[in-house]
């Protein structure tokens, strides 16, 4: 980190990229590795019986034979939580305060983004759209979500949390929860004003539901193929530059400077002339443009919305951002993908291996014990002793 | 302009807070609130009088012993006489002290030993299907498909058992707060908010997925039916005999029931106040204080803090558990949706609404946020819906009532109501209703005034008695504007920490 | 908490008070109701109240030519069992609210119900489908949705007749759609369908990974127990993995909105069907008309419930009729209209011929298995009725 060799643009960039490439690739690794074990070490137990007699297969096989899918479905989803994950690691990095409204800010950016391709749909360009010109579309969706989602964010930040930035740290939290209310029915107000409902549905468009395959293998007798939605790997290749432009704007701007000077020490950095009011601002707008946009491409690949919808992706963000050490980008992204892969195997495996006693609805729970374990024994989260460093 | 009309309130305001005013003032309001309540039984604003009415008793400056003869006077007969004629009020009444005694417990872990919990109302949980489970038919259901019962399924335990189970509930979730403590004794902060979390929600789910292998819980269809106390009908006759009259219908046993749960709720209430002030003012409590305010500080000068730590999760912990096992009898069903996130989240804007720390602001924080729920904002949104369907029109703009979009509808918009509130109360009046004795010291620091809290450190001296005593002078909060910006240093340093 | 906070309250109390005194009429009835208008489970519960109030605006005409004006009083519940029986006392503790249409959650309506049990209200359930609603025998509380314990069975038996051997069970981790499901399980062990598989889940959007077991196990059906916006959501996400065969889901499926879901994902492969007590349009012109003025009042398509709400509001209404009738065109008390819900024979709703037995449940509900045949969310009326099945209640 401190010799600089490379120029500060292409190391800012190429450094993330190694690191999330080390974080799918080690997370899967670690994951199918104890996987395959319990497997093996399940061979001749009833699950195995079970599920010989139901499928046919052993257990072995059977945990192989899924692992492709459970493995690509877990990378998707722990790319949409890193990416939500982010907006709270920038204003926790900032502001050392939890945003309880970004899970809002996150359902403003999805209405945008659907009411967008709602209209366009109506004006009937949707329907013709050629694969080029929907992915423009998509894109400017996601604009218009982060576009929407940014504001939000900076005028809640201006009207509920400014004026509690010096009081005592639960005084904010509770702004936040308000706001976090007054977000969600006003989303509601407004959608069931303009639409008379106020849950929309993602237009079906483009070959976003397609499926690319990548490759067959043979666990067996049986070829098993392996492939991968067109969404997912939009989903993907979004949250990847989203984290490496989030992560280039930190490290390696003037701006990216001031926040960092801000995150370390509010007042001092004021007083070496930082305007702190703006450099807070442009955090929140930061956070919630990122938050926007992930709450497009959750619309994208789930299809339907409501003003509550961001609940859930928020918790399970907000953990994965706690998980791997809050207020630090890695951190966020490790943290996004392991609960990412934690789920995507609890809930492909659990049943099978408890044989119906514990299902899917368990993943959850796992999830969060994890966590606990996890922060019992690195109290601070898995990079956190970055933590100092902030931001 | 205003700040001479704020002084001559003032002025106002202390002069009948002297002398003999004070028993006229509080006397003559709770006549009138008792007698509106009387006459008009459904009528929301005669009710609010009534809880003001209440509040003042304790707000005013009286002799003590006049306090406390109110005090029980109120609580023991009109509350009951006027809860008979309209049970909505006794049920509101007995939800407000549920939620207080929640709101003391987290209060507790939150306000006394700054930690903060997002996942109490998992302890809540824990009580309510301790008695669930034993004062059901469940035990005899673990291989039943969830929500089936054979006929004539016994119950586990007699009625009465409930009572001992008070207790049980107690103990269990205390035992709950040392398990979810253990992990306090290394992880701090906001890392800690997120463990408490996620145990709010283990527990919720655990409630809701235990139907399988075995049928503990009946996952998301809950127990039901759950026993309640037994009630000898006699009792529901003396009832009737002696203040039949007044109430001007009779008590059926169902409608007697709300009475005995509430009383019952009281003396967990009065209970739980006792022992949290008695805390407050203990060796405990300070530690408690020393610990939020500077831990490694407080480490030093010998505190015990992980003990101390384990502790505060234990006792407020306690007090959910108690409040869930009345909370499952009274309702006789216990089902996971009562304990989900938003709950937790309710109790904790319970406590800083009220007033973080300070023992009667979380209880008019539960107060508030019960009557705005359950009454303000309901009947609001009733009385609109009222007009909606009237022939009515705004005067001036010639608006008919009936052309309000129906999308407009206020009982849809509660949450937004609710949010503003929260809001606008943080930026404005962040330190509560009713600030805590010790920070409103802090606030006023070495000022003039700080001479008003003289009497208040005498009074910590016989912790006994604070009980009833005023801790919090009425007109104390009134200079808290500047709140925040007094408050930022220590906490700043406390961050960097 | 200044004097003169109390002392403007104090004055505004007092006006109120005028007013609410002034205001309080003697000939006015209310029907209340109770669903979640606020919060995530708030679509389907304001449709509740609007399917109420539909039916108060088009049907209380006999009531207002004996003298009287009936109101809505709608309340909201937040799915919340303490809020329920909180508003529950209220409701009751009003003289002029003689019949209470209410509660989407099962765990909202038993405690709630206890109060109406304890007051002696009528209380027309349209959505609550738990067996423990009505097998408590309380002659106040009566529904007019199917049980769950018919419908999953109905479920199981239509499967049988379409020939299929494997089913994978998921439901929504509500009572309503685990009970249906545990249901659907059972019957189907009865009739020798192979039960694959039986998991629950609370997710609203993400079922990768919960499918991926789902379609290595390669049911021939895929039931799920539970509402239109997870129901469609997982199918279409199962179609996209690949999966080919049969979705098969209950009356929470009832919804033009699953179509826009779903889209082309619900006719492929062996199609979709669902079953319902609620009549198709194609078959009832009732049903037809209603959507139609919902539409033009609300905006918006009715979401499941709304019909069986209108139908319960109007079997309120009906039973108020016949009790002030019978009172000399006075106020009834709600003794006499609880009884005159029970006494209603054959009434003819949207949802069906209503006739209550003695605990309330339908005498025979008629369940209709739909199939989806449109995409178009404005043919979702139009669907195909696969089946007819009529089924009693168990005794």
């Amino acid at each position: 980190m401190r010799t600089v060799q490379v120029p500060v643009a292409v190391r800012e960039i190429v450094r993330p990229l190694v690191r999330m490439t080390i974080f799918v690739v080690g997370a899967g690794a670690v994951f199918s590795a104890v996987m395959i074990l319990l497997a093996a070490l399940f061979r001749g137990s009833g699950a195995d019986k079970l599920l010989l007699e139901n499928q046919g297969v052993g257990i072995l096989s059977y945990t192989i034979s899924i692992l492709p899918q459970v493995l690509i479905d877990g990378v998707t989803l722990g790319f949409v939580y890193a990416a939500i994950a982010l907006g709270y690691t920038m204003v926790y990095g900032v502001l050392e305060f939890i945003n309880f409204a970004h899970s809002e800010i996150f359902a403003i950016g999805a209405f945008a983004g659907v009411e967008f391709l709602i209209f366009m749909d109506k004006l009937g360009i949707l329907a013709k759209a050629s694969i080029f010109t929907s992915y423009i579309l998509l894109l400017m969706s996601v604009l218009a979500g982060m576009m929407a989602s940014g504001t939000a964010a900076v005028i809640v930040e201006r009207t509920a949390y400014r004026p509690l930035r010096s009081a005592p740290r639960l005084v904010p939290l509770i702004s936040a929860i308000g706001v976090s209310f007054i977000l969600q029915d006003l989303i509601r107000l407004v959608e069931s004003l303009t639409t008379g409902q106020f849950h929309r549905i993602f237009p079906t468009f483009g070959n976003f539901d397609d499926r690319v395959p990548l490759f067959t293998f043979k666990v067996g007798q049986e070829p098993i193929d392996v492939d991968i939605q067109v969404k997912s790997i939009v989903v993907i290749g979004a949250a990847v530059a989203m984290l490496v432009g989030l992560n280039y704007i930190v490290n390696a701007t003037r701006i990216g400077k001031a926040i960092r000077a801000v995150a370390q020490d509010r007042n001092t950095a004021g007083l070496m002339g930082v305007y702190v009011n703006g450099v807070i601002s442009f955090t929140f707008l930061l956070g919630g443009a990122l938050g926007g946009a992930a709450g497009v491409l959750y619309a994208l690949k789930f299809t339907r919305i409501d003003p509550f919808i961001g609940f859930f992706p928020g918790l399970k963000a907000f953990t994965a951002a706690v998980l791997g050490g809050i207020g630090n980008l890695t951190g966020a992204l490790l943290g996004g993908i392991v609960l990412g892969m934690l789920e995507s195997f609890a809930g492909a495996y659990l049943t099978t291996f408890t044989m119906g006693a514990m299902g899917a609805e368990y993943k959850d729970i796992l999830a969060f014990a994890i966590l606990i374990l996890v922060l019992i024994f690195r109290p601070s989260g898995l990079l956190g002793e970055q933590v100092s460093q902030k931001a | 302009m205003k700040a001479s009309l704020r002084e001559s309130l003032d002025g106002l305001a202390k002069r009948l807070n002297t002398g003999r005013y004070p028993y006229i003032v509080s006397g003559s309001l709770l006549f009138l609130g008792t007698l509106f309540v009387y006459l008009s039984p459904r009528s929301i604003p005669a009710f609010l009088v009534f809880v003001a009415a209440v509040s003042m008793v304790y707000f005013l400056k009286m002799h003590k012993i006049v306090k406390l003869s109110l005090a029980v006077f109120i609580a023991i007969i009109l509350v009951p006489i006027l809860g008979a004629r309209n049970i909505f009020y006794l049920e509101v009444i007995f939800q407000i002290a549920v939620f207080s005694a929640l709101a003391l417990g987290l209060n507790i872990v939150v306000g006394f030993s700054g930690i903060l919990n997002l996942g109490y109302v998992a302890f809540y949980a824990v009580g309510a299907y301790l008695w669930g489970f034993f004062g059901s038919q469940q035990a005899f259901l673990l291989h039943e498909i969830p929500g089936t019962a054979p006929q004539g399924t016994p119950f586990l335990l007699a009625p009465d058992w409930f009572y001992l189970f008070i207790f049980l509930g107690i103990i269990v979730a205390a035992i709950m707060g040392l398990l979810l403590g253990l992990p306090v004794l290394r992880v701090r902060g906001d890392y800690l908010a997120i463990v408490t979390l996620g145990f709010g929600e283990v527990v919720r789910q655990l409630a809701n997925n235990l139907d399988k292998p075995l049928n503990l819980t009946n996952g998301p269809q809950g127990i039901t039916p759950i026993q309640r106390p037994s009630l000898p009908k006699e009792v529901v006759d003396v009832f009737n005999a002696i203040v039949g009259p007044l109430v001007g219908n009779k008590v059926n046993i169902n409608q007697f029931y709300n009475i005995l749960f509430y009383l019952i709720a009281l003396v967990v209430v009065i209970a739980a106040i006792v022992i949290t002030y008695r805390l407050d003012d203990s060796r405990i409590g300070r530690a408690w204080t020393a610990i939020r305010e500077d831990e490694l500080a407080a480490t030093a000068m010998g505190i015990p803090a992980n003990k101390m730590k384990l502790a505060a999760f234990a006792v407020g912990a306690s007090f959910a558990g108690a409040m869930g096992v009345l909370f499952a009898a009274s309702r006789t069903f216990v089902s996971p949706d009562s304990f989900n996130f938003m709950q937790s989240i309710g109790v904790l804007t319970m406590v800083i609404l009220g007033g973080i720390g300070s023992i009667p602001g979380v209880i008019i924080g539960a107060a508030v946020v019960i009557i705005l729920n359950l009454q303000v904002l309901q009947s609001f949104s009733l009385f609109l819906s009222q007009l909606r369907q009237s022939e009515a029109v705004i005067p001036l703009i010639n608006f008919h009532w009936k052309d309000l979009s129906t999308q407009l509808d206020p009982a849809k918009y509660q949450r937004l109501l609710f949010g503003i509130i929260l809001v606008l109360m943080m930026i404005y009046r962040p330190a509560g209703l009713i600030p805590a004795a010790r920070r409103t010291r802090e606030l006023k620091g070495s000022e003039a005034e700080s001479c008003n809290y003289i009497p208040e450190k005498g009074s910590e001296i016989p912790p006994g008695t604070a009980n009833d005593s005023p801790k919090v002078p009425g007109e104390a909060p009134k200079g808290s504007g500047e709140a925040p910006k007094d408050e930022a240093a220590p906490d700043k340093e406390k961050n960097n920490g | 908490m200044g004097k003169r906070f109390l002392g403007n309250m104090l004055i505004v109390a007092m006006l109120i008070l005028a007013v609410t005194v002034v205001g309080a009429q003697t000939n006015v009835i209310k029907i209340a109701t109770q669903s979640p208008l606020s919060g995530g489970m708030s679509a389907v519960g304001t449709d509740i109240k609007n399917g109420a109030q539909l039916a108060i605006e088009q049907l209380s005409g006999p009531l207002t030519k004996m003298g009287f004006k009936v109101e809505l009083a709608p309340f909201d519940d937040q799915g919340n069992p303490d809020t329920g029986v909180a508003n529950a006392k209220n409701i009751v503790a009003d003289p002029s609210v003689l019949a209470i249409v209410g509660h989407y959650n099962s765990g909202v309506q038993i405690p709630s119900s206890e109060e109406y049990h304890a007051a002696g209200l009528a209380n027309v359930s349209p959505a609550n489908t738990n067996p423990k609603v009505t097998e408590r025998n309380y002659v106040e509380v009566s529904r007019i949705c199917g049980r769950d314990d018919v419908q999953g069975a109905v479920g199981a038996q239509f499967a049988k007749t379409k020939g299929i051997k494997s089913a994978y069970v998921i439901h929504d981790k509500t009572a309503y759609g685990q009970g249906i499901a545990e249901y659907f399980q059972r019957e189907s062990k009865n009739i020798g369908i192979q039960v694959k598989g039986f998991a629950g889940t609370e997710e609203k959007a993400n079922f990768d990974s919960i499918l991926t077991p789902i379609l290595a196990s390669k049911p021939e059906v895929i039931y799920f127990g539970g509402m239109y916006d997870q129901a469609a959501v997982m199918f279409k996400q199962a179609r996209q993995k690949g999966y080919k065969g049969m979705f098969l889901s209950d009356d929470g499926f009832d919804s033009s909105d699953a179509s826009k879901i779903g889209g082309q994902a619900l006719l492929d492969g062996k199609g979709t069907y669902f079953s319902t007590v609620s009549g198709p349009a194609s078959a009832y012109p009732g049903t037809a008309k209603f959507i139609a003025d919902f539409k033009a009042k609300f905006g918006s398509e009715p979401q499941p419930f709304a019909a069986q709400s209108y139908d319960s509001a109007a079997l309120a209404l009906l039973a108020i009729e016949t009790a002030a009738k019978a009172a000399g065109n006075k106020m009834p008390t709600r003794e006499a209209v609880t009884l005159a819900v029970r006494a209603i024979k054959a009434y003819k709703g949207i949802t069906g011929v209503i006739t209550f037995n003695g605990k309330g449940d339908l005498v025979k509900a008629k369940y209709f298995i739909i199939q989806v045949t449109s995409i178009d969310p404005l043919k979702w009326s139009m669907n195909k009725i696969d089946k007819v099945l009529e089924i009693e209640p168990p005794k």
